[in-house]
């Protein structure tokens, strides 16, 4: 597999399919783990991270399941195609800042994917569509236990598997979901919910990752703390807290519905226009009509659009997705264009 | 929007922060936040917000000066402070004294309680299985209020853990 077949398709965790898929987005499982006694990237010299490397790929050559895998060295790609991995959500902008012996592999339908030599030798990330962490975490499970029949993972009895920062340390293990909340925003009710969360031990961000402010209303929670628990506790934690927001945003969806149903219909209908119609458009509103747009078909609203198409929508507006698209370097304003045509096409506007 | 430090360049950096239920939100430009934390790159990391537990990022000369090495990698427990990434997995062992404590702070807790490798290495399998079926003996023995029996796996099981200390500091 080529990365430039990607360009075409997206992940089966835009499918916007699965239990609660009209406010959970996707579920996400990431697992870091090292190889014992091998300097851990942040002290590694060109020369381990390269053992690192071959050891890895190796070990994933003799299994079925990577058969079909996409495997890239960083160091071979320019800076859009960096930009399209991390705008799908298959690597981080830490990976690809420093790319001297990081390497990427990417599963059919996207996912599975491994960064090899972040901040760990492994980072195992598993995502599927909607509200599912227990399917999630079987098929990380199953691939780690896979990949520790070739590979010595470093592993101490008291501690659980030893990572690079002692805030992964243990089962090494963070679960998140990614939530669609308009509702909770519209009512203002969010920081409320955040602030519940955190104190909670769980994390919030935003739909573009780590150290992004939530934009189109997405908000992704995971948690904290990886010692002291088992993963299955810890799913089932997770899976309780969403549950309660899960909850709290459909109350929310109603209480708009029952105040004032004109208005909230207006809204969508006024985004679904601007989208359908705009020729020049930036990625920031984009993200806020596609939102109202997403809600929209939730409540029923809005029969013509699946969600499959916006979700995908939400990754393809990107601008390194644009411009693999395109074929070439677009500069913003093109972009803005661009944008504004792809997102037409989409919609049959 | 601009950097709430400098306030002349843009911020890039959005930072929220949640302490007694007030929100407060940073918003800083690039070489700010990188000058705010040693460890900034591209972003903030958990581990940035929480290096602080340790005294990372303190000046060293402003706390007690810890004068330990990891025999494997060469790593010192002061660089392992100012950065807060481990050097390698033995760097466990040989800061064992306050990563102890430091795990603690972080997790509320430490002892693993998730998965093991499917397959480890030979000598800390078979000392894991001993302990484990050790455990549930004494989990057993427990429950038939076999107490004398009791107090003699926990001994066997204490014994076991110290020797498994011992063959860690030896390897």
């Amino acid at each position: 597999m080529e990365l430039n077949d990607f360009v075409h398709t997206t992940g089966q965790w835009l499918l916007g399919a699965g239990t609660n898929a009209n406010i959970v987005m996707s579920s996400r499982i990431r697992l870091a783990r090292n190889l014992v006694k091998r300097p851990l990237p942040n002290k590694a010299r060109k020369k381990d991270l390269q053992d690192v490397m071959e050891m890895v790929q190796a070990a994933m050559k003799a299994i079925d399941y990577f058969k079909n895998s996409l495997f890239i060295k960083i160091n071979d790609l320019d800076n859009v195609d960096k930009q399209f991995l991390i705008e799908r959500h298959l690597m981080s902008h830490e990976h690809a800042a420093n790319p001297e012996g990081k390497a990427l592999v990417v599963s059919k339908e996207e996912v599975l994917s491994v960064m090899i030599n972040e901040e760990d030798h492994l980072r195992l990330q598993v995502m599927k569509p909607g509200f599912d962490l227990d399917e999630t975490w079987k098929i990380a499970d199953t691939i780690d236990d896979t990949l520790a029949q070739k590979l010595d993972f470093a592993y101490s009895l008291q501690w659980g598997y030893l990572t690079a920062c002692p805030t992964n340390t243990g089962t090494a293990m963070r679960g998140s979901v990614m939530l669609h909340l308009p509702a909770l925003v519209m009512t203002k009710q969010i920081s409320k919910v955040l602030n519940a969360i955190s104190k909670l031990n769980f994390a919030s961000r935003g739909f573009y990752g780590e150290g992004t402010q939530a934009s189109g209303n997405f908000y992704q929670i995971s948690n904290q703390v990886s010692m002291g628990h088992s993963e299955q506790d810890v799913i089932s934690n997770i899976h309780g807290l969403i549950c309660q927001v899960i909850e709290q945003e459909e109350q929310a969806r109603q209480a708009l519905i029952l105040q004032n149903r004109p208005v909230l219909e207006d809204k969508i209908f006024r985004s679904y226009g601007v989208l359908r119609n705009a020729h020049i458009i930036s990625s920031q509103e984009t993200v806020e009509l596609l939102s109202m747009l997403r809600l929209g078909i939730d409540l029923g609203v809005i029969k013509d659009v699946t969600r499959h198409a916006i979700n995908e929508l939400f990754i393809m507006i990107q601008p390194a997705h644009l411009q693999k698209l395109e074929g070439r370097k677009l500069s913003s304003t093109e972009r803005d264009t661009q944008r504004a045509s792809l997102i037409r096409k989409k919609l049959g506007g | 929007m601009m950097c709430d430090i400098c306030g002349k360049k843009k911020a890039t950096v959005h930072l929220t922060e949640i302490v007694d239920e007030q929100m407060s939100e940073m918003h800083l430009c690039e070489e700010c936040a990188r000058q705010k934390s040693v460890q900034m790159e591209q972003q903030f990391g958990l581990a940035d917000l929480l290096a602080g537990l340790a005294d990372f990022g303190k000046p060293i000369t402003e706390t007690e000066k810890i004068d330990l090495q990891c025999p494997s990698c060469a790593m010192t427990y002061e660089e392992f402070r100012k950065f807060g990434r481990l050097g390698c997995s033995e760097c466990y062992e040989a800061f064992k004294s306050y990563l102890g404590t430091l795990l603690k702070k972080i997790h509320g807790s430490n002892q693993h309680l998730g998965k093991t490798p499917i397959r480890m290495p030979q000598a800390e399998k078979r000392r894991i299985e001993t302990i484990q079926e050790l455990r549930s003996q004494l989990m057993q023995a427990i429950q038939m209020e076999d107490f004398e029996k009791a107090a003699q796996l926990r001994d066997k099981i204490r014994e076991a853990e110290k020797m498994e200390k011992k063959e860690k500091k030896k390897g």
